[in-house]
């Protein structure tokens, strides 16, 4: 019990934390966004794939950092185009044109990076982001600029949701596609910005791990942040305050097991930690599987004008 | 005051090989009560979704107070002043009142939301035209009244001037109709005009100054309220002179069929709070009131969708199966409200929705293996007997049209099955038309066969033209006069006073005792809709709630 | 831009829409082969040659196919009662393991049970730990309207971290000095070879055989029917008697099954034990396999051909001309989605505003 304490109280924990919470934070507000207009991206994980190298491409090849978080927004925002055009202008199944774009974006970011280093071993590196040590807050000044993206992003996005015109667009495109029709707003529009800006978010969200988190970019690195950010976004019904707790807990929980692991050393197998964050997800989606007020008009394909 | 607001010029509009709009012209005037009239498949959603912007027109074009419209473009009606009041609400039920009604009123652009400002605004739209409403309520938390008070309120808040409602009173009691019809007058003294879409001849001619009746497409009649009878516009509207409904009252009245004894079901919004009925052979009990009152759990219990929590149900002495399954095996045919979404599976082939119900009977099925001979053959005699046009067996069952999947519907389940109806003897008479002579029924007419001993039809001429309702319902009488006991669940009130031998009304759960028709007015009817009857327990008194302010 | 039902859909157009597809997808790629420094034409040939150039490459191409068949039948069936099941990578991987468990954990006494008798039981049990499960997020999603998508997704990976403990551990095999891998099966429990001298299996009539059976279960039974209803309309199939709720748990047996068995039909026919690189990703390109057949059973036979073809010319060809495999993906992927947008287009006219 001591032991777990010892890991509570223990300031770089809870760095470890929030440093594991910042691509789920930006990634699970980049679903809400496309779902609170009605629509899955199931995209996200393939996104989030190409942000990272993308970025991280941008970087070595010389470009300051900052524009390589825009390049990865821009990746991410030329992708969730697509997926707009598959299901929005074309109104196929939002399920498949996500799934394919997930394997086409990770099927080419592979690709390019197996293109642009042929015959290395070891990734190559940048430098990423520096701590932010001008920062008097503690735990926040050892977290780099992007976390404190993440987290001011929270209630930016709440801010737009709730109180801009746009917002209550967004989320009436959402619930009510006619009504929105009916009342001057055009829906393919709506529901296409929302998607480009949260397939954006998901482009930056990726570019943390390459740039932030870690300097290089490796093949299975997003690992299934994607599929748990569409989690999570269940989690929060749809509310971005919520999507923050959400991502701070799964975190937490996160970091918890890797501690675990060190810490019991032998006593259970390492992978039964690593399982741990996967199966506390699928236990969150059940909890609020009954209370789940979904967005009305999600999943459900609007074609305008057709008898 | 008796300049034209409202100039339509040869208006034609296309689906594919279909026009829904040929070469119409009309003119509405300052102040005035248009009705606009017409069939399902007239054409009269059509042209007002035009003149909304939800569609564009091939030809013609369309003025406001002299102003050319932009077509297709709802953001340009909206600003011309043409206002809509959809019949099936577009509402979200998620949000508030307020964010119902502002949404899309300010620029996209805009980084903020002037919410005071707009609740000020809308308190003064409501308080003008007596309409009260909650701006904080969710939507979701309201009564159909008070929806459709949200939905009128919608337009005002954006100024319209034009407004258009249609259908507005078939989700209304007769006496929320009354509430409705005073807060149009209050608009037409404001100086509003309106467009009024309606297939209730009689609530036509008393609201509206004048009518306009489309047929297959085209503008056949104009004429001034004033001095137009209800059998001129039925004729406008169907081309020929067609006879009122006749009363054709039951015969034999057999032993009882079907008992539901102080039958509750889970609370909700439908729910059955003790209800009590008796069906018998050779009658129609007909169950008036208005949609939200209880009908679908009724509906669903008698069909097998749903479980009642206390009280019993026995169908010829036995407790009812609570699957559909097992009730279509014992002779109980259904129609379901909805036949798009529950009625028929769109995707598959009509054969294939024509035995559905029983393709688990041995009849149609062995050891899991589909008898497809015999399926299919099952399914042309019910095409046949049924005059189910739209392509043939084949065809999926979403392209039919609504009247022709109605009839597939109606003829699964009242087709009887048995060898011969199998094999192939030609079922006796049941012909197209207005004047089907009577399905085959009884003993010794064919040998082991099953007609349905108990028929539930829920809404069954819902959104049907007037050939295919006089089909429908001449249907069910012959079905009745054949010895089956009929239970028809209906919010249109001709329909009830013309099919039940037998009435019933519902509110909020709860059911009247089943009078004859003859017992009842229409006013009695009317008033036990909203709830207002001496013996009800239950006092939501909705008819007072609904009343518009006084101003 | 507006889309608009066409009155009708002229046959030509029908067959040229696939055709369309592909030579999108030609394009799309050979603008990855210039990327990559190499001659398109040259990489195209040797793509094509090294997936059905030869004798050779039939074989391997037909070997790859096999587990694609199964999974992408896994895909179909589920899919066509709209349970859209992502979790055939990790129910492949649960079969495996309980094919060796059955097959190769008794140390050589193969539980004293006729050879015959426990291959059948070896299948049935890969059989049954696919579908058990797919069973937990089919049941969720009936019962609590939990999203299967994300659900049975987040299994694969606690799967393959389960594989991956079962393999330091309690099945691991001792002899394989130090190496991750799995005991291994009785040999008298391996799939023979259809023909000498190369891998292709007699998997590959399994296969057949079941994408045969799902055909003809869909088409011609009452089951069939009754999954083909709760996917097009499960509230209209209820009333017309259909048990949902036994529906869903059908679909989540057969599908889960049929990947279940993907997984054991592998190791018994290619490897004959178990690792966890075995499967690269043949349950996710079994998703997109039953997408290009349009969910038809027969149509996912020919699609994991071709699927498998362009996997095992990438990697031949790749050898050679140095560009990087990643390729087939890029084409698998391209093909999914063109195919898609080439159906579209031969229901609607796109109508520019």
């Amino acid at each position: 019990m001591t032991e777990f304490l010892d890991i509570l109280t223990n300031p770089a924990f809870w760095v470890a934390v929030l440093r594991i919470a910042t691509p789920l934070i930006l990634g699970t507000l980049g679903v809400l966004l496309c779902e609170r207009a009605g629509v899955l991206n199931l995209g996200i994980e393939g996104i989030m794939v190409a942000g990272a190298f993308t970025g991280w491409l941008a970087v070595y090849g010389g470009a300051p950092l900052w524009v390589g978080v825009a390049v990865a927004a821009l990746t991410g925002a030329v992708l969730g185009l697509l997926h707009a055009f598959l299901t929005v202008g074309l109104a196929l199944s939002q399920h498949v044109s996500g799934l394919g774009i997930t394997l086409l974006a990770t099927a080419l970011s592979y690709y390019g990076y197996r293109v642009s280093f042929p015959k290395v071993t070891t990734p190559p590196t940048i430098t990423p982001f520096a701590e932010m040590s001008w920062l008097p807050v503690p735990i926040l000044a050892q977290q780099t600029a992007m976390t404190l993206l993440a987290l001011l992003a929270v209630p930016l996005i709440t801010y737009v949701l709730f109180k801009t015109p746009v917002g209550l667009a967004v989320r009436m495109v959402g619930e009510n596609p006619q009504a929105a029709e009916g009342q001057g707003v055009s829906v393919a529009r709506v529901r296409t910005g929302s998607i480009v800006a949260g397939s954006a978010l998901m482009g930056v969200a990726g570019s943390f791990l390459t740039l932030s988190a870690f300097n290089a970019f490796f093949f299975n690195m997003v690992n299934g942040r994607g599929w748990i950010c569409v989690a999570l976004v269940v989690f929060a019904s749809w509310r971005p305050g919520k999507a923050l707790l959400g991502a701070l807990l799964f975190a937490f929980f996160d970091a918890l097991q890797l501690r675990l692991q060190q810490m019991n050393e032998a006593v259970l197998p390492y992978q039964l930690y690593l399982m741990l964050p996967y199966l506390l997800s699928i236990v969150a989606l059940i909890l609020v599987a009954r209370k789940a007020s979904y967005p009305q008009a999600l999943m459900k394909p609007y074609r305008k004008g057709e008898r | 005051m008796n300049q034209s607001v409202l100039t339509l010029s040869n208006i034609t509009k296309r689906f594919g090989d279909l026009v829904a709009n040929d070469n119409i012209s009309l003119e509405l005037a300052s102040g005035e009560v248009l009705a606009l009239l017409g069939e399902n498949g007239a054409g009269k959603s059509t042209l007002v979704s035009i003149l909304f912007g939800h569609y564009t027109a091939d030809e013609g074009e369309i003025r406001v107070r002299g102003q050319l419209l932009p077509p297709g473009d709802p953001k340009a009606a909206l600003a011309a002043g043409i206002g809509m009041v959809h019949q099936h609400f577009t509402l979200a039920d998620n949000l508030s009142v307020l964010d119902n009604i502002m949404m899309g009123s300010e620029p996209l652009w805009q980084p903020f939301s002037r919410h005071a400002d707009a609740i000020d605004k809308l308190k003064a739209v409501a308080l003008e035209f007596g309409l009260t409403v909650d701006p904080k309520a969710k939507v979701g938390s309201l009564s159909v009244g008070e929806r459709q008070r949200v939905e009128i309120l919608k337009a005002l808040y954006r100024g319209a001037r034009i407004l258009i409602l249609d259908e507005p009173t078939a989700v209304l009691t007769p006496q929320e109709s009354e509430g409705l019809f005073e807060v149009l007058a209050q608009m037409v003294a404001q100086g509003l005009s309106i467009i009024f879409i309606s297939h209730k001849l009689g609530e036509v001619l008393r609201v509206s100054d004048r009518v306009a009746v489309l047929r297959g497409g085209q503008l056949v009649a104009e004429a001034p309220a004033k001095g137009t009878t209800q059998a001129q516009l039925a004729q406008w509207m169907v081309g020929h002179a067609i006879d009122a409904p006749v009363r054709r009252p039951a015969q034999a009245v057999g032993g009882v069929v079907c008992v539901l004894n102080q039958v509750s079901t889970a609370p909700g919004r439908e729910r059955l709070n003790n209800v009590s009925l008796d069906l018998r052979a050779g009658e129609i009990v007909a169950i008036a009131g208005v949609s939200g009152n209880g009908q679908v759990a009724l509906a669903e219990l008698l069909c097998g969708t749903r479980a009642a929590t206390s009280g019993t149900v026995t169908f010829l002495g036995q407790p009812l199966p609570p699957r559909p399954a097992e009730l279509v095996a014992l002779g109980v045919a259904r129609i379901p409200e909805d036949r798009h979404a529950v009625g028929v599976v769109g995707d598959l082939p009509v054969w294939e929705n024509a035995v559905s119900e029983r393709l688990r009977s041995p009849a149609f099925s062995r050891w899991g293996w589909v008898r497809r001979t015999r399926a299919r053959a099952f399914a042309k005699q019910v095409i046949d007997a049924f005059d189910v046009r739209g392509g043939g067996p084949l065809v999926a069952a979403r392209a039919l049209s609504g009247g022709n999947m109605q009839k597939l519907i109606l003829g699964r389940a009242l087709m009887p099955t048995g060898r011969a109806a199998i094999e192939g003897i030609p079922s006796q008479g049941a012909t197209c038309g207005p004047h089907p002579s009577p399905l085959p029924v009884g003993e010794g007419v064919m040998q082991g066969h099953q007609a349905p001993r108990l028929i539930i039809a829920h809404q069954p001429t819902w959104g049907l033209d007037i050939g295919a309702v006089a089909y429908v319902q001449s249907q069910l009488i012959a079905a009745r006069d054949a010895g089956a006991a009929v239970l028809v669940i209906s919010d249109d009130l001709d329909e009830v006073l013309t099919l039940g031998d037998r009435v019933a009304v519902m509110h909020a759960g709860e059911m009247s005792a089943a009078r004859p028709a003859l017992n009842w007015s229409r006013e009695a009817i009317g008033l036990a809709m909203a709830g207002v009857v001496g013996a009800q327990s239950h006092h939501h008194s909705a008819a007072h709630s609904l009343s518009p302010t006084q101003s | 831009m507006r889309l608009e039902k066409r009155s009708h859909s002229s046959p030509t157009a029908l067959a040229l829409a696939p055709l369309g597809a592909v030579v999108f997808t030609l394009l799309i790629s050979a603008l990855l082969v210039l990327w990559a420094g190499a001659p398109v034409g040259q990489t195209y040939g040797l793509l094509f040659q090294g997936g059905f150039g030869s004798v050779f490459a039939l074989s391997e191409t037909l070997t790859r196919a096999i587990p694609l068949m199964l999974t992408g039948l896994a895909a179909a069936v589920a899919f066509k009662a709209r349970l859209f099941n992502i979790g055939a990578e990790g129910q492949l991987y649960v079969g495996a393991l309980a094919a060796v468990a059955v097959g190769g954990l008794h140390g050589g006494t193969g539980f004293d049970l006729p050879p015959a008798l426990l291959f059948v039981l070896m299948m049935l049990a890969a059989a049954l730990a696919g579908a058990l499960l797919l069973l937990g997020p089919a049941l969720l999603k009936a019962k609590l309207g939990v999203d299967e998508v994300v659900t049975t997704l987040l299994l694969n990976f606690i799967v393959l971290l389960f594989v991956s403990m079962m393999l330091d551990g309690p099945m691991k095999d001792p002899t394989a000095l130090g190496w991750p891998q799995s005991v291994a099966l009785l040999p008298e429990l391996e799939l023979s070879k259809l023909i000498p001298q190369t891998r292709v299996h007699s998997g590959l009539l399994w296969g057949l055989a079941l994408a045969l059976a799902i055909w003809a279960l869909m088409k011609y039974t009452v089951p069939g029917f009754d999954i083909r209803a709760v996917g097009a309309n499960a509230r209209a199939a209820a009333f017309a008697g259909v048990s949902v709720t036994r529906t869903v748990v059908l679909v989540a047996l057969l599908s889960g099954g049929l990947a279940g068995l993907a997984g054991a039909i592998e190791v018994a026919g290619r490897t004959s034990y178990l690792t966890l690189d075995m499967s690269p990703g043949y349950g996710y390109s079994g998703i997109v396999i039953a997408m290009l057949a349009g969910l038809h059973p027969l149509g996912v036979v020919l699609g994991s051909v071709f699927v498998a073809g362009v996997l095992v010319g990438a990697d031949s060809m790749s050898r050679i001309v140095g560009v990087p495999t990643y390729i087939a993906d890029v084409i698998v992927a391209t093909s999914l989605i063109a195919v898609l947008v080439a159906t579209l287009l031969t229901q609607y006219r796109v109508r520019w505003k």
